[in-house]
């Protein structure tokens, strides 16, 4: 069966029963007395079953078999989940997660699991009172494997019933699955052929996927048809045959012993599958309702999943990107039209110009909007981590994240995993101490660390908050001049908040000894480096004994942004609003010196005057003599700077782009921009002119 | 596409920098251009021009004249700018002229000889003899080395 484009929608759906397993995981962990997460986990576990099963990936699909065989003992009260069992279950979902990773990376999702099962299988044969009972059931489930998987058809009662008494009336029933050709255009068209000459010869009562899916083409190249005939099943064969674009047809005898045997294992299957059904069995009459109740529920919950595709759908990520890249295009080319229309001062021309800027306004909201993911995909791996961690470190966390549901871009989401990973660890790390320490500081002996994320502005927070130990101000400092990051005298002056932020200085690790989870000292400075990199900023706030908070600041996009464009003695540099604070113009005399760095008294702070010019090695440093000087006033956290311009020209929506490979690092400038008139424009990177 | 066409011959394009010819391979080239508007690039060495834009990509634009350490040279009408793919990114290079396509036979390509005027030999992949013409061979992944942390210096 080719089942390859069904491969992106295989492992899109695998990932989100897994996640779905490991959210529930965690919950039952809390709870451990509640079956109806067990439910959950477990119609998540069958679901991935089924379909990896279907694709062929047979690892999968075994490994989730005896998760399942776990689940359905404790739902069944077999066993009750204990913290060792939750680690195997959690271990095996983890190798699941590889397996799927490793199908979307383009191999065939192969593991040796053999272990896991092994150990799968004794936490289920755990209670020797039902050691019997399960090994029934584990043979049991074998067998319809054996008898079903030809097709895959599933018989309900009252068509069991129906192929039973056909054949006492002389009819066979077929099982025929028509295997149609890959290249199959009008496969809608051959299914209805196939209908015509097998309703001539008997009665259809079955068909897999159902009638109307068939009718929509949501099948593959394979179908199965239940017919009661009399006719023969080769001549039956020769018929369908005739259809063409028929790869093959498989007609399988549906003998009164099949329908038995199905019977059976389907009993024995409805028995170790739910304890309703087990009960219900003394009362025949509601069983066979029941067990007609099972398909129609799964092809329920089908059927909910198709409305709700009919109000979203899954676009490739690429395609947003191709519209994305587009509207980019748009932009330069409205600057150029603003440009235009500005110069030739026609009434009409600006009317237009300006629709068309509104409406373009609006349409790159909507692009911006469509690529926003909530970061809850980067968040919801976070507890299953926390949780190992915490049992490696011999602590006790407890993790809360608040605001899962904030949209950020899809770049940016991409970006930001590793680095919230990495601060998670650290919290975990050096930030929560151990329970007996916890205790004796009189602190709770679990540990609270809060993940937090939240809009504000043009800007997303995200914050990792601990009640841990904070950052120790004396072993900092000392460790900060030792590694020559900072010297002595500096350092005495520094505030705490300054202090704090040492830490992620580059070639800095306060930990003693080196463990596996963080304290190589390569952690922090990478998350400020991608955190940079990504428009964003980090600033840590932390109590020595209290606790520390690590605040992550993010543009809600990265391919268009406001910018300030100013003039450079002829050249024009474009400076980010968001690091803007205000523009000013001053009087020459306003500027005092101190220390030899040219400051101004900005509303009480004294600021010190960065000279772009001066920066940026601009050649003729010919002093016009000018009473009046233009700064923009910026900020880096919480420090500011008054960058000294030639002029303002004016704010403008632009398309950051990247200064290509072969500039890799300029320093002070953090990417291009093409300018209305088809120029480049350098964008000013406000950060690394703060120090 | 070169390769298409005869395993033993290279397409390559010819230059001048100062009277003297040089090549680089036809595959790596993606356009010439004449004269674009150039925006410096503060801070970096002397021959980086600066960056121009391409039909909307930002390329950086590098002078041969000066990365040869060659006496400068105003841009002039026969001046161009040989645009190359390197390294997944695009770079335009400034030449006194371009203006020959040629087949060089691979077995022409013979290794550098001791002096090739003043020109780094660290650029040059080799030296081709054509008819009588010299061509020096460039070595691009030298000549394009990327430009790592400029001068960073703090201020």
């Amino acid at each position: 069966m080719d089942t390859n484009q069904y491969l992106d929608m295989f492992i899109e759906e695998s990932k989100e029963h897994l996640q779905a397993c490991n959210e529930q995981l965690l919950a039952l962990e809390n709870n451990p007395d509640d079956l109806g997460i067990v439910n959950e986990i477990f119609r998540a576990a069958h679901t991935l079953k089924g379909m990896s099963a279907t694709m062929g990936f047979e690892d999968i699909a075994d490994l989730t078999h005896k998760m399942e065989n776990v689940l359905d003992a404790i739902r069944n009260s077999k066993i009750s989940v204990t913290t060792e069992i939750l680690d195997v279950v959690f271990e095996a979902a983890d190798d699941l997660e590889l397996m799927v990773l490793d199908i979307e990376a383009g191999g065939d999702g192969k593991k040796d699991v053999s272990n896991l099962v092994n150990t799968l299988n004794r936490i289920e044969a755990g209670e020797p009172l039902d050691l019997a009972e399960d090994t029934v059931a584990v043979t049991t489930e074998e067998v319809p494997a054996d008898v079903v998987t030809s097709s895959g058809v599933y018989y309900d009662e009252f068509e069991l019933t129906v192929i039973s008494q056909s054949s006492e009336q002389g009819f066979n029933a077929y099982e025929i699955t028509v295997q149609l050709r890959e290249d199959c255009l009008l496969k809608v068209a051959r299914v209805f052929m196939t209908f015509e000459i097998l309703e001539k010869s008997g009665e259809v009562i079955k068909t897999v996927p159902t009638v109307e899916k068939l009718e929509n083409e949501e099948f593959d190249q394979k179908f199965t048809i239940v017919l009661l005939t009399n006719e023969d099943a080769d001549e039956l064969k020769a018929k369908v045959m005739k259809v063409s674009e028929i790869e093959d047809v498989r007609i399988t005898h549906i003998t009164d012993e099949y329908v038995q045997k199905y019977k059976q294992t389907e009993l024995e299957q409805q028995d170790e599958q739910s304890p309703e059904v087990q009960n219900e069995l003394n009362a025949p009459t509601v069983k066979a309702e029941k067990t007609k109740d099972t398909p129609k529920e799964s092809a329920q919950t089908k059927k909910t999943s198709n409305s709700t595709s009919n109000k979203t759908i899954r676009v490739n990520i690429d395609r947003l990107d191709i519209l994305m890249n587009l509207f980019e295009e748009l932009v330069i080319d409205r600057g150029r039209l603003q440009s235009i229309a500005s110069e030739l001062h026609n009434p009409e021309l600006n009317e237009s110009v300006e629709r068309m800027t509104r409406v373009s306004g609006d349409l790159q909201n909507i692009i911006l909007n469509m690529r926003m993911v909530p970061v809850e995909t980067v968040f919801n791996r976070f507890p299953k981590m926390v949780r190992q961690l915490a049992r490696d470190l011999n602590k006790k966390i407890n993790l809360e994240i608040i605001g899962a549901e904030t949209e950020l871009d899809r770049t940016v989401i991409d970006e930001i995993g590793d680095p919230l990973v990495h601060l998670i660890r650290n919290a975990l790390d050096h930030g929560i101490e151990s329970p007996e320490e916890r205790i004796a500081k009189g602190k709770p002996e679990e540990g609270t660390v809060t993940l937090r994320a939240y809009h504000s502005g043009n800007h997303v927070f995200i914050e990792l908050e601990d009640d841990g130990a904070g950052v120790n101000r004396e072993r900092v400092v000392s460790k900060a001049i030792e590694r020559g990051i900072v010297s002595e005298e500096l350092a005495s002056t520094l505030s705490d908040r300054q202090v704090a932020e040492l830490i992620l200085a580059s070639g800095f690790s306060t930990a003693t000894a080196i463990t596996d989870v963080s304290g190589r000292g390569v952690g922090l400075d990478v998350v400020k480096n991608t955190i940079e990199s990504l428009g964003g900023h980090i600033s840590i706030d932390s109590k020595e004994g209290k606790g520390s908070l690590f605040q992550v600041q993010l543009p809600l996009t990265l391919s268009i942004i406001s910018v300030m464009l100013v003039e450079l003695d002829q050249e024009i540099y474009a400076i980010p609003l968001s690091s803007i604070i205000e523009t000013a113009i001053i009087q020459k005399s306003d500027i005092l010196n101190a220390h030899n760095q040219p400051v101004i008294d900005f509303r009480g702070t004294i600021v010190p005057l960065v000279d772009l010019k001066e920066i940026f090695e601009m050649k003729d440093q010919e002093v016009v003599e000018e009473d009046f000087q233009s700064i923009v006033i910026v900020r880096k956290g919480e420090s500011l700077a008054g960058l000294v311009v030639d002029s303002f020209i004016g704010q403008q929506e632009i398309v950051l782009k990247s200064l290509g490979n072969y500039l890799q690092s300029v320093f002070a400038i953090s990417g291009a921009t093409i300018l209305g008139n088809g120029q480049v424009a350098l964008i000013v990177d406000c950060n690394a002119l703060i120090k | 596409m070169t390769k298409a066409v005869e395993v033993s011959d290279m397409k390559v394009i010819v230059f001048q920098l100062m009277n003297k010819e040089y090549a680089i391979g036809l595959d790596v080239v993606e356009s010439i251009e004449k004269s674009l508007s150039i925006t410096r690039v503060p801070r970096m060495p002397s021959y980086v021009k600066g960056v121009l834009n391409l039909r909307g990509v930002v390329t950086p634009v590098v002078d041969l004249r000066d990365r040869f350490d060659m006496e400068p040279k105003e841009f002039d009408e026969s001046s161009c700018i040989i645009i190359v793919s390197h390294a997944e990114s695009e770079v335009g290079l400034i030449v006194d002229d371009a203006n020959d396509v040629m087949d060089v036979p691979t077995s022409a390509i013979g290794p550098q000889p001791e002096v090739v005027g003043s020109v780094e030999s660290e650029f040059i992949s080799g030296v081709a003899k054509v008819d009588k013409r010299l061509l020096v061979m460039l070595n691009l992944e030298k000549v394009l080395q990327p430009i790592k942390k400029g001068n960073a210096d703090e201020f």
